[in-house]
């Protein structure tokens, strides 16, 4: 096991795994708290449809997806602000559109293509060295804005009284938006397109039935979002099976531990 | 001369085809204790929304055509600095499973932010405030735990904390038993006589209105009343607002005239 850190791709994948591990409960914490648990899987969907057409134009499809991702949240965000429709249906059009363009996408490409079902169920072992650069720029932007958590959590306690407080409240909703998109397209090949909605809600939703205050639980959410990308790599690479089923199927199992622990 | 309180001028707010307030003409002095009075869909909270610079309401609700005046201590609402202005919304309107201490949401009220950690001297200032209402007991009690009435009390000492000079109350005495009730009155009587300020409160309680406040307003869409509880709260003026005064209203002023 030790000697399996000595290899380059696997300290990538580990490094990886932890920093969008971490990005991904810390803002699940606003995600499940804001009820847009399925915002995680619209925007999932956003980016497979970012990935087909950055294979379809034979471009890096991070550079494809980021724009194509962060666009359509926002773009969410702003349909949710304007009309009555319900944040739920708000993101399923943009959600089936997605899914409607990416399976486009991918049919106007001749022959199979097989990297697809590595972005599908997330392949941590092919993560770039420009792969973690990005992330960690990502990361290093997140940790920059911490200040803004106050704001996050005060409209997400009550969106009124941080607006009659003179809060930017909107202007914070599209910034979470936007981060929460870049969260989703990097955590792509960490834990595949299918999984990333669970990636982002599990964390937080386990948090919440440990905590008592918004900021324990968002602590809580971020030890339990890095910290199970330990053993869940551990159980991929000693049992060959795709880390990014190991590492949610650890969150879950930790999640059923704080249901029967919770008093 | 000090600027009133509250003033506006021909002011109106509608929501696409809702006329929800109509050239509503006022001026609240500083230091009164004025109860707004009103059927379901007079414009009562929106008329406290415009107070603080919310009456566009939220983007959802479609256009919103607003015209006239407001000033608040002389100013337009969104420069009125926010700590100058304390405002307890409806009870109904809050989201009990967001993970707080009562105690986070009384500091929330100080620090115009949420807290990540409270600092002693916060946790100081806002135990003495919930102790002023009557709430100490609640500090450490979560959000969700708390009922209707303990809730009341602790957004109280969240909008007191901030020490306004404008306190705006939206219904506070719902889901309030006739002890927090009394209790309720009592607190605000005494914090507006400490401090001068003034206080404007939406109630459907006319008793409490007749009892505690030093004005009364009464409002559908339009200002229909406004003077002295025992001048405006007359059956005359109450039809008019209501469109009729059913017996249970007849029975509430009866007992008391």
């Amino acid at each position: 096991m030790m000697e399996a850190l000595q290899l380059p791709f696997l300290q990538r994948a580990l490094l990886a795994g932890l920093l969008v591990g971490g990005l991904a409960s810390y803002l699940g914490v606003m995600v499940v708290q804001r009820r847009l648990s399925f915002l995680g899987d619209g925007l999932a969907h956003a980016a497979f449809a970012g990935v087909a057409l950055g294979l379809l134009l034979h471009e890096e499809p991070l550079w494809v997806a980021i724009p194509f991702a962060v666009g359509v949240s926002l773009a969410i965000t702003w349909v949710r602000e304007r009309s009555n429709l319900g944040d739920d249906t708000a993101i399923g059009i943009f959600f089936a559109v997605s899914v409607a363009l990416g399976v486009l996408f991918m049919s106007l490409r001749q022959g199979f293509a097989p990297d697809a079902v590595a972005y599908l169920f997330g392949s941590i072992l092919t993560v770039t060295q420009t792969d973690l650069w990005v992330m960690g720029l990502i990361a290093l932007g997140v940790a920059l804005l911490a200040p803004v958590w106050s704001h996050w959590a005060y409209a997400t306690f009550d969106r009124e009284l941080a607006l009659a407080d003179r809060q930017p409240v909107l202007l914070y909703d599209y910034l979470l938006a936007g981060l929460i998109a870049l969260v989703v397209v990097v955590s792509v090949k960490v834990v595949g397109i299918v999984l990333i909605a669970a990636f982002i809600v599990i964390p937080a939703a386990t948090a919440r039935l440990l905590s008592r205050t918004f900021s324990a639980m968002t602590v809580i959410s971020v030890a339990i979002g890095v910290f199970s990308v330990i053993p869940g790599l551990a159980a991929a690479y000693l049992f060959d099976v795709p880390a990014g089923s190991a590492i949610v199927l650890v969150q879950a199992l930790l999640f059923a531990l704080a249901l029967t622990l919770r008093r | 001369m000090t600027a009133a309180a509250v003033e506006m001028q021909q002011y109106s707010v509608r929501f696409g085809e809702f006329q929800a307030l109509q050239e509503v003409n006022l001026s609240l002095p500083q230091g009164a204790f004025v109860a707004i009075v009103g059927p379901n869909g007079a414009g009562k909270s929106t008329l406290l929304k415009a107070l603080l610079g919310l009456e566009r309401g939220s983007l959802r609700d479609g256009p919103t055509q607003v015209s006239g005046t407001v000033r608040v201590m002389g100013l337009p609402p969104r420069k009125v600095p926010p700590g100058w202005v304390g405002y307890v919304p409806q009870v109904k309107g809050f989201d009990r499973s967001f993970p707080a201490l009562a105690l986070e949401v009384v500091v929330s009220g100080l620090r115009r932010r949420w807290p990540f950690i409270i600092t002693a001297q916060e946790r100081k200032k806002a135990e003495a405030m919930l102790d002023k209402v009557g709430a100490l007991a609640l500090a450490s009690r979560r959000l969700g735990r708390l009922s209707g009435g303990e809730l009341q009390r602790v957004y109280l000492a969240r909008s007191l904390i901030r020490e306004p000079r404008l306190l705006l109350l939206d219904e506070p005495a719902t889901g309030v038993d006739v002890v927090g009730e009394a209790d309720l009155y009592r607190h605000l009587e005494a914090y507006q006589a400490e401090r001068g300020a003034t206080v404007l409160m939406i109630t459907h309680d006319w008793e409490a209105a007749q009892h505690h406040a030093s004005a009364v307003l009464v409002l559908n869409r339009r200002v229909v009343g406004y003077g002295p509880p025992e001048q405006v709260l007359c059956h005359e003026c109450l039809s008019q607002a209501f469109g009729h005064v059913g017996h249970g209203h007849n029975l509430v002023l009866g007992g008391r005239s």
